[in-house]
């Protein structure tokens, strides 16, 4: 790969280098003909965010023609070439990025006033490609609004606040801050702004659902969105089923993919679920409160993981999640989660889940007794074997 | 002004008196050199210098010279004290030290000599503070033994933008290596941290290279943690020098221009890693 980023729009990278890592620890790097895909996933696997940079917005872009090239690299020293984006923009004309695959080093060059030539050699690992499964237009409640609209409502809301419930109806949207069902609902403050559907630049409500889902991520979202000017796009279906958020312009989009609590499954409306997951909450079931998740192993000639029974059956499935394609992601993953039981490195997605989705679990006393049906599984999973 | 009516026949005990009429000027310039709490004052005639140093590897000093003093008096060709730097930065600051305009400390400060103690009269807004700060047997600075016959490289930067360099630095990085060569890549620093290196490179002819004489390639690595106090320094300057000699010591001068646009001097000096060296 080497691409050549100039102008305002080594600003741009930037921010959406920042804003991705309000997700994860690491970013997901893929040069696609389309344009340069940057992703990161956080480490339960909630929140998936991807970035598409279309060729047209670099002044120059080739990809190895050969062979596909994926990586990934910890996102914080990617944005530490970055660091004072006061200063970028003063200070930064041109933004070479280019991949030296002898050495497993991404290199970004920094051409600065006054000749100053900052270059950045990055160490990275082979990585199998991160795509999330999500269909937005499928979904029955679509919004768009000018991100002045949702920073001044997100700022109303304590940093330390993890999770938003949003509401609609035919003409409005309610934004509160969620609080947990086992938490002293007296003790609790309730923070809650309604938005009018004439402040969105569309609005369109098919089902008067609520959602709640993290808002850190948003708010990394809004970062980005505010610097570029873009509007936001939200879509969502029900309880359960992830949130849509993003940005689009005529040469990048933006996705981010968040997991929502589940609600009660009677409540639910198209989606079925997904047949019950094993009792033993210790072997996998909390991966089926992952978002969707779909991977697979590049095909490179020098892969350098042992082959694993994921290159035969996890095939790439970019289209929209069925119920029975769910399924049968999820008999997969179980044999993929065995494969990763050796891998150390792997995120503490157990802990993390069931914070996460705490309201909607069962004590853990119960824990191993209650069947979990409200679940869905959506994402199948696996790190490369580094 | 109660500073000034001091008596003339108390002055006479003192081998040195200097006043300032913003003590800020004394106190901003010494914040540059504080990463040790002692720091050895030697006063001659030409003006106070203070020096700082580390683990036998790095000297800072400060320069103030005679003219910045609004009264500057030593009765003798050198009068050398060590006091505990932090203790002087906050007696110096004992009013806050207000950054508002027209609102300024003025100092007094005064020593009898050996075995006395090091005696600041600070006045703000008709409020007087008499401090008197212990002063320590005076260590003997190392002497780098840098001298300008010796130099191989210079070169003389606008801080501005080794600034931001230092600002982006790779902090995980044990060393910082310096390399300054009449060929490319002039001037180069260099990290090399857990997710990779770094190289920063300044050509010959930048608007932000004052002076640029190298006459042959070097390359040197320096010990982030010692080199990390100098940014302090380089914050407060206009213009910075760097230097090396044949042994690869490193001078940083800097160049810091005072509330009233007077001008003192900071300089580091710092020895290379040896790890990595033939010796």
């Amino acid at each position: 790969m080497d691409c050549v980023v100039t102008g305002g729009n080594v600003k741009v990278l930037a921010k959406a280098i920042h804003s991705l890592s309000r997700i994860g620890d690491e970013l997901y790097v893929e040069p696609q003909d389309d344009g340069l895909a940057l992703r990161s996933v956080n480490s339960s696997r909630s929140a998936y965010a991807c970035f598409l940079f279309a060729p047209l917005f670099f002044s120059r872009y080739t990809i190895p023609s050969t062979h596909t090239f994926l990586c990934k690299m910890a996102i914080k020293s990617v944005q530490a070439v970055f660091r004072s984006l006061a200063s970028l923009e003063k200070t930064v004309e041109k933004c070479h990025i280019k991949t030296d695959e002898q050495k497993n080093r991404l290199t970004f060059t920094l051409h600065c006033k006054h000749g100053l030539l900052k270059t950045h050699n990055l160490s990275y690992q082979d990585s199998e490609s991160l795509q999330a499964v999500f269909d937005k237009d499928s979904c029955a409640n679509v919004f768009r609004a000018q991100p002045r609209l949702l920073v001044d409502t997100v700022m109303h809301f304590p940093p330390s606040l993890e999770e938003v419930t949003v509401s609609v109806s035919s003409e409005r949207m309610w934004i509160r801050n969620h609080v947990d069902e086992e938490a002293d609902q007296s003790k609790a403050m309730l923070t809650e702004l309604c938005l009018a559907s004439d402040e969105f630049d569309h609005f369109v409500v098919q089902a008067h659902n609520s959602v709640t889902f993290c808002l850190k991520e948003l708010r990394g979202l809004l970062l980005f969105a505010e610097s570029t000017g873009l509007p936001v796009s939200m879509h969502f279906d029900a309880p359960g089923s992830p949130v849509v958020l993003s940005v689009t312009d005529s040469v990048l989009e933006g996705n981010f993919v968040l997991a929502t609590l589940s609600d009660d499954p009677n409540h639910r409306g198209a989606i079925t679920p997904p047949p019950p997951p094993p009792d033993d909450f210790m072997n996998d079931d909390i991966d089926s409160y992952l978002i969707a998740m779909d991977t697979s192993i590049a095909p490179e000639p020098s892969a350098t993981g042992p082959p694993t029974p994921q290159l035969a059956n996890s095939t790439c499935t970019k289209q929209p999640a069925a119920a029975n394609h769910r399924r049968r992601l999820h008999s997969e993953e179980e044999e993929e989660e065995e494969d990763e039981t050796a891998d150390s490195d792997k995120p503490p997605n157990k802990k993390f889940c069931s914070l996460f989705f705490g309201s909607v679990l069962p004590s853990t006393s119960q824990m191993s007794t209650q069947p979990i049906t409200s679940q869905e599984v959506l994402a199948s999973d696996s790190e490369d074997d580094t | 002004m109660p500073l000034s009516t001091q008596s003339q026949a108390d002055d006479e005990q003192y081998v040195l008196v200097a006043s300032l009429d913003n003590a800020r000027n004394l106190s901003n310039i010494l914040k540059a050199i504080t990463f040790k709490d002692h720091a050895i004052f030697s006063a001659t005639p030409n003006g106070l210098k203070v020096t700082v140093e580390e683990s036998k590897c790095l000297q800072a000093n400060a320069f103030i010279q005679a003219e910045i003093f609004q009264e500057y008096t030593i009765q003798e060709d050198l009068v050398g004290f060590q006091v505990n730097l932090t203790v002087l930065l906050d007696c110096l600051n004992i009013f806050g030290g207000s950054t508002v305009p027209g609102v300024s400390t003025a100092l007094r400060m005064c020593y009898k000599g050996y075995g006395y103690p090091l005696t600041l009269f600070l006045e703000e807004g008709g409020v007087v503070t008499v401090c008197k700060i212990n002063t320590q047997e005076p260590e003997e600075p190392i002497d780098f033994e840098f001298c300008s016959t010796n130099v191989t490289n210079k070169v003389i930067l606008q801080s501005e933008s080794l600034k931001e360099a230092f600002s982006e630095l790779d902090m995980t990085s044990e060393v910082l290596q310096i390399t300054m060569s009449p060929n490319q890549p002039y001037f180069r620093l260099s990290t090399f941290g857990n997710s990779g290196n770094a190289h920063y490179d300044y050509p010959k002819d930048s608007d932000m290279m004052e002076l640029f004489k190298c006459n042959t390639t070097q390359t040197n690595r320096y010990k982030m943690s010692l080199l990390k106090p100098s940014t302090k320094a380089l914050a407060l300057s206009c213009k910075v020098s760097v230097r090396t000699d044949s042994r690869g010591i490193l001078s940083l001068q800097y160049m810091v221009r005072n509330d009233d646009g007077q001008i003192c001097f900071v300089e580091y000096y710092c020895c290379p890693d040896q790890e990595g060296e033939e010796e």
